[in-house]
């Protein structure tokens, strides 16, 4: 049995383990469990056809980025992972670094970049540095420690991170892919999917997509978190339904799920049979960037949300008007609902701030922030009323 | 090809004419530009064109650019 232990949480048993089975830390271990990196002609073509996707939260087909690329450009692996909730990037960073590393190689040479950046957060550096100072190949990797920010791990954040030292979006009317660090084509790719690159760089598409679902190929790594015994990290195919992703971490009882982190969607417990999976395949809950974070019987979803857009709204970078008012704003109308204020205008107050920050900033985190509160007055219907009747029906 | 008035929130602070020379655009509560259909890209009507323009030139903070419309 193949375990996950990641930092100050306990290891839970896998499912189904491929990026988590056993090829590294070490450099020695990965190579004697994997073999050298294959030298992969046609790597674009085998990544179009094993259907990879982002799994840093937007779902977009790899393949799709990777040709958009020109060649001399850049390649950025993000392992920023700003989301507090979502630990797998470090996991993958601190114990499989050089499956990351062959995806980086693999990928850099198919699109003939001539530069390498490794981004990661605080916790993570250690192991990075460790691990790219332990190949000759990987002697062009640049190794960039990120700020704890919620946003740092924005694309463009991550690309003025490397110019300025400030990991902080930017407005960009251009694709990263045409013009992005220093002008030059940009590709800024996740960590856990450049380590599926690595898979498909050695073993090709077909034993990717042996595993999950023919709309959600290969496998994903999924943060739990949460009233859950066993919080980590843990491995499921593409398609799995979030009962036997989050059985894995033993919830004691289940009142509702945020899939996806602080900018996902919270679902109930009639939920719990859907498919975790591309937003594309019918019927699936979109699994995002992996995130799922259970909340009991005794936890409030509504108070819970409100304490996230309190969060989120702090996290703003304090760049764009619409951002820096309105998710103040929105946060305080999400506590008044959590506080069982009795006005009968407060759903339709928080319905009209909804649309006025939704999509009005320069980065997606208005858009994130929206998109939560918003599933929480549909899956949490039932407690806004209740508090608006003064009871709140996760009180034991 | 289409195109829209692009607004770069990092440097729009608000209080400004294009509200005024665009009939797509009002403004909310804080004085920021509102796109009436929403987001952050006002597509641009035929015969809007030189007001566009003209928002382009004044906006201060140059806060305002043109962009294909289909552009992500
Ligand atoms: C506010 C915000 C925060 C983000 N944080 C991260 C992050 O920490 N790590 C990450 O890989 N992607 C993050 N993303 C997504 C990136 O912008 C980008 O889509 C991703 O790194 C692309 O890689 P992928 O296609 O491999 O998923 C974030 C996006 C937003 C809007
Ligand atoms: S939308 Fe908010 S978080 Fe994103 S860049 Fe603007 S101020 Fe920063
Ligand atoms: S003129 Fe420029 S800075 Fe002023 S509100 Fe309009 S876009 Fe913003």
């Amino acid at each position: 049995m193949t375990t996950a232990p990641t930092t100050d949480r306990r290891p839970i048993a896998l499912d189904f383990p491929r990026l988590l089975t056993g090829s590294g830390p070490g450099y020695d271990e990965h190579l004697r469990t994997l073999g050298p990196l294959p030298d992969h002609r046609g790597l674009i073509e085998e990544v179009e056809r094993s259907g990879l996707t982002g799994r840093g939260g937007a779902g977009f087909p790899t393949a799709r980025k990777l040709s958009a690329m020109t060649p001399r450009g850049v390649v950025i692996a993000n392992g920023s992972e700003g989301e507090p909730l979502s630990a797998k990037d470090e996991w993958l960073l601190r114990q499989r670094p050089h499956l990351v590393i062959d995806g980086m190689l693999a990928t850099a040479r198919a699109t003939d970049a001539k530069q390498l950046h490794l981004v990661v957060g605080p916790a993570s550096e250690a192991a990075a540095r460790q691990a790219v100072g332990e190949r000759r190949d990987a002697r062009g990797i640049e190794v960039t420690v990120t700020q704890e920010r919620f946003v740092s791990g924005e694309a463009s954040a991550v690309v003025h991170l490397l110019t300025s030292g400030d990991a902080l979006p930017t407005d960009h009317t251009v694709r990263l892919t045409t013009r992005g660090l220093r002008r030059k084509p940009t590709l800024v790719q996740n960590v856990e999917t450049l380590a599926h690159i690595g898979v498909i760089a050695r073993f090709g598409a077909a034993a990717f997509r042996s595993v999950g679902h023919p709309a959600d190929p290969g496998t994903r790594l999924f943060s739990i978190t949460g009233d859950v015994q066993h919080p980590g990290v843990t491995e499921a195919e593409g398609g799995t339904p979030l009962r036997s992703v989050i059985g894995v971490a033993s919830p004691r009882s289940v009142a509702g799920v945020l899939v996806g982190g602080y900018h996902g969607t919270w679902v109930g417990r009639e939920a719990l049979e859907r498919p975790l999976a591309l937003p594309t395949m019918p019927g699936a809950i979109p699994a995002g960037a992996g995130i799922l974070m259970v909340i009991g019987e005794g936890t409030c979803g509504v108070r819970t949300t409100a304490e996230i857009a309190e969060y989120l709204a702090a996290e703003s970078a304090g760049q764009c008007g619409p951002c820096v008012n309105g998710l103040p704003a929105l946060a305080e109308l999400v506590a008044r609902l959590a506080h069982g204020d009795r006005n009968h205008g407060l759903v339709g107050e928080v319905e009209r701030m909804l649309t006025l920050v939704d999509g009005r900033g320069a980065c997606h985190h208005p858009d994130g922030t929206a998109r939560i509160v918003r599933s929480a007055m549909r899956t949490f219907a039932a407690d806004i009323e209740a508090h608006r009747h003064g009871h709140c029906l996760a009180a034991r | 090809m289409s195109e829209s008035l692009h607004i770069d929130w990092t440097r729009c602070r608000g209080r400004g004419v294009c509200v005024e020379l665009m009939a797509g655009l009002r403004r909310d509560e804080w004085g920021y530009p509102v796109v009436v259909g929403g987001g952050s890209d006002l597509p641009i009507a035929p015969g809007e064109r030189e007001a566009a323009e003209d928002a382009v030139a004044l906006c201060p903070l140059l806060a305002l650019s043109f962009r294909p419309s289909s552009a992500a």
